[in-house]
């Protein structure tokens, strides 16, 4: 063997380890104790006031707990929640705080092992929210925390309505199709739906169901995903009667939610549709889309109403009872102590009652509620407080497998494409494969 | 994910063996050793980040896993069966073939299959000539010839989500694209860019606006192998311009378009980003890939074991594809080694 030869042996071996040290360079573990800390934090804000203020709750946990550094990002919410946080989870590399959507979705995280049993150290945080902890729950035990709770309804234009000459709000039904026939009439799109994000649609359909089903057979759908009673079908002839109304505005298949001016917030929030229906959270995000359109300061636009979604005459549903949901966040297994602490700050009541105050949504812990002045949040936390059953949104209810296939059934009956009865077979169909 | 294809003939062009013939059996020796050595590093890549994740994929695959728990786990006790529901079977996981069957009848995934092969269609049928005759004009001499070769370009340059992104935005109701129109003359109600019955046009106008200009990039490069002399000489005998292309420029550039072809088929089977920033596979599936659907159905849907199914799926339909593509299409221009574009020169 020659000079020559050496150095290349010597050369190709230490390019082969150059390469396999890069294999096994990614297992570091996580400092314990007082050390420097890094929290990651995903929230689904990606528009002030929202994203602002987890930012600002960030710094300020920074400044009282000077070992820690909190990487706070906010994400588009069907992203986080149907990609980043899943795979995050599944490659073993979650975020120590996440967006947590709560009861069926968190029983599959809890299965699997990915969510830190937080019960015994917010014992008292348990208490200042109250039943409304409930979905994020399993088996007992407690594995996140809300931040906000509320329930959905129509976010109208008042301007509009008054331009159509209708008076009050409707409260049933008939007086709904009496409002869209009107604002037809004065040539004013009634209501507008982003059912390219599918979810918004489906809601809908939720709505006839909530109105349609007793509260024991949604109870009894949650627990053992039974979907037999015919009401779950007479809830989608509402829907197709509904549609039939052709009450949407143009293109509403491919209308996303939440994104721009064109989305359905956005075209209520500009003028262009009379309605939406949509969770609590849709002041905050209308204000955030005028803000982008204007550089301006984020504020939800004047003329907004609220009202709750109608009761249908003659129906097994529980007239009073409500469609909601929450926002939360929970813990990795792995996270570092620190992230329970945390989250008890953002669940904190003066956290909570800066929360209120910057119209994002409801906050949900006791003593915070004086932090709503909005005079439509204030109507949506009397919905919420006078309903006698509150249902959680079905997809996050039934978990990503069985909602998914539900919101798909619910929009191929939007496209024109699918009958009452295939919602149901779709999610039958759906819970038999899990 | 397991779904790419790599295709690339190993090349193996060691220097030739010199030295007395005492050593021959050393020198032998040596020279397996050293390949190994110098193929090692990217073996050891190519097996566990390809081959082995397409095994991994194929298990899965008969699953009915949601990727969370292990696969199989003689330790489970079924509540929901314990109780006779119907609810979920958490501890049965094994399902044989089912995720198969499952998407080959599910009406979404064959509407995808056809969504793919929409575009392996029309990119060959359109997207290819335009691009042959884009090439042949900027291969002229004329005014502007820079100018006009960086246009094209320009959009291959830009990142999928920004031009999917920006797409997106355009083609809403009554939004830029529309005003646009509004502004060249057209009065009236326009189609809805993004409806079911219009989408995959759309998808299909956006595609061939993104990649015209590498298919323009490849035709050009084939025409520079194109050697003057023989038009030369066609132009002497009297042919004109277009029997000059059509008789010496077209087979002579006959390898580079096959190879475009093949990128483009294999592209267009693989199709994802710019879908799913621009649609989601959207309206209610209607621009859905084999792709899109993998990720919408298996990933976010928590259905990790019919995901792979659908992945292998795709693979498969990729795999025999490329392999009969080759075998047929590509075999003159890959006879002897990988010279068959060289060689046009």
């Amino acid at each position: 063997m020659n000079k020559r030869s050496i150095k290349r042996w010597i050369a190709t071996g230490a390019v082969s380890a150059v390469a396999l040290a890069g294999l096994t360079a990614c297992n570091t573990a996580a400092p314990e104790d007082d050390g420097p800390v890094t929290l990651t934090w995903w929230h689904n804000a990606t528009a002030d006031p929202l994203a602002g203020f987890w930012e600002e709750v960030a710094a300020e946990f920074e400044a009282d707990h000077p070992n820690v550094t909190v990487e706070v990002s906010g994400f588009q919410n069907e992203e986080l929640q149907r990609t980043l946080i899943p795979n995050a989870l599944r490659s073993g590399d979650a975020p120590d705080l996440f967006q947590q959507w709560g009861a069926g979705e968190l029983a599959a995280q809890v299965r699997a092992g990915q969510i830190k049993d937080i019960s015994a150290d917010v014992t008292d945080e348990i208490a200042a929210v109250g039943g409304t902890v409930a979905p994020w729950q399993v088996d007992g035990k407690t594995y996140g925390l809300p931040f906000s709770f509320g329930i959905e309804g129509f976010w109208y234009n008042k301007d509009l309505f008054a331009q159509a000459g209708i008076e009050g709000t409707p409260t049933t039904l008939d007086e709904l199709y009496d409002a869209i026939d009107k604002l037809k009439a004065a040539n004013i799109v009634p209501i507008a739906v982003g059912a390219g994000d599918k979810w918004p649609a489906a809601h809908y359909w939720y709505n006839f169901a909530l109105k349609a089903c007793s509260p024991e057979t949604l109870s009894n759908a949650q627990a053992n995903l039974v979907f037999d009673d015919p009401c779950f079908v007479e809830a989608g002839e509402q829907l197709q009667e509904f549609i039939d109304s052709a009450p949407f505005q143009e293109g509403y298949l491919s209308t996303t939610a939440q994104q721009g001016a064109g989305s359905s917030a956005g075209l209520v929030a500009t003028g262009g549709a009379a309605m939406e229906l949509m969770g609590h959270w849709n002041p905050g995000v209308m204000g955030g889309i005028l803000a982008e359109e204007s550089g301006g300061e984020a504020t939800p636009p004047a003329f907004l109403g609220w009202f709750n979604f109608p009761g249908i005459e003659g129906s097994d549903g529980d007239p009073t009872a409500a469609l909601g949901g929450g926002d939360g966040f929970s813990c990795s297994t792995d996270a570092p102590k620190e992230c329970v602490e945390l989250l008890k700050y953002i669940s904190s009541v003066d956290v909570q009652t800066r929360f209120g105050e910057i119209g994002a949504g409801l906050p949900v812990t006791k003593g915070s509620e004086a932090s709503i002045t909005d005079p439509n949040l204030t109507q949506v936390l009397e919905g919420l407080q006078n309903a006698t059953y509150v249902q959680l949104w079905l997809d996050t209810a039934y978990g990503a497998t069985v909602g998914g296939a539900m919101n798909d059934g619910i929009v191929n009956l939007f496209a024109g494409n699918g009958t009452p009865d295939d919602i149901v077979t779709s999610i039958q169909d759906a819970v038999a494969s899990l | 994910m397991a779904t790419a294809t790599k295709v690339g003939p190993a090349v193996s062009a060691g220097p030739t063996p010199a030295g007395g013939t005492k050593k021959k059996l050393t020198n032998a020796v040596r020279k397996r050793l050293e390949i190994g050595f110098f193929a090692a590093p990217a073996l050891i890549f190519y097996v566990t980040l390809v081959i082995l994740p397409i095994a991994l994929a194929a298990v899965y695959s008969v699953f009915r896993w949601d990727g969370l728990g292990p696969l199989v786990d003689p330790t489970c006790i079924d509540a929901y069966a314990a109780n006779g529901s119907q609810g979920p079977n958490y501890c049965n996981r094994f399902v044989g073939l089912e995720n198969y069957e499952r998407a080959l009848t599910d009406p979404v995934f064959i509407g995808a299959i056809g969504h793919n092969f929409f575009i392996v269609a029309l990119s060959l049928a359109i997207q290819g000539p335009l691009a042959i005759g884009i090439a042949l004009l900027l291969n002229r001499k004329l005014r502007g010839r820079a100018v006009l070769r960086l246009l094209i370009f320009v959009p291959y340059v830009l990142s999928e989500v920004i031009a999917g992104l920006a797409w997106k935005l355009l083609l809403l109701p009554n939004a830029g694209f529309d005003s646009l129109l509004e502004f060249i003359g057209w009065r009236g109600d326009k189609p809805n860019w993004l409806e079911p019955d219009m989408v995959m046009w759309t998808m299909f106008a956006i595609l061939t606006w993104k990649y015209i200009g590498f298919a323009v990039l490849l035709m050009l490069a084939g025409l520079q192998g194109v050697p003057d002399e023989l038009s030369e000489a066609a132009q002497i005998d009297g042919a004109s311009w277009w029997q000059t292309q059509r008789h010496i420029t077209l087979p002579l550039l006959g390898p580079t378009i096959r190879i475009w072809a093949f990128l483009s088929i294999i592209g267009a089977l693989q199709l994802f980003d710019m879908v799913w920033v621009t649609t989601k596979g959207g309206p209610n599936f209607a621009s859905s890939t084999m792709a899109t659907y993998l990720v919408e159905i298996g990933s976010s849907r928590q259905q990790i074991g019919y995901g792979t199914a659908v992945a292998v799926i795709l693979f498969i339909v990729s795999l025999v594809i490329a392999l009969v593509y080759q075998r047929f299409a590509l075999n003159r221009d890959l006879e002897g080694a990988v010279t068959g574009i060289g060689r046009v020169k």
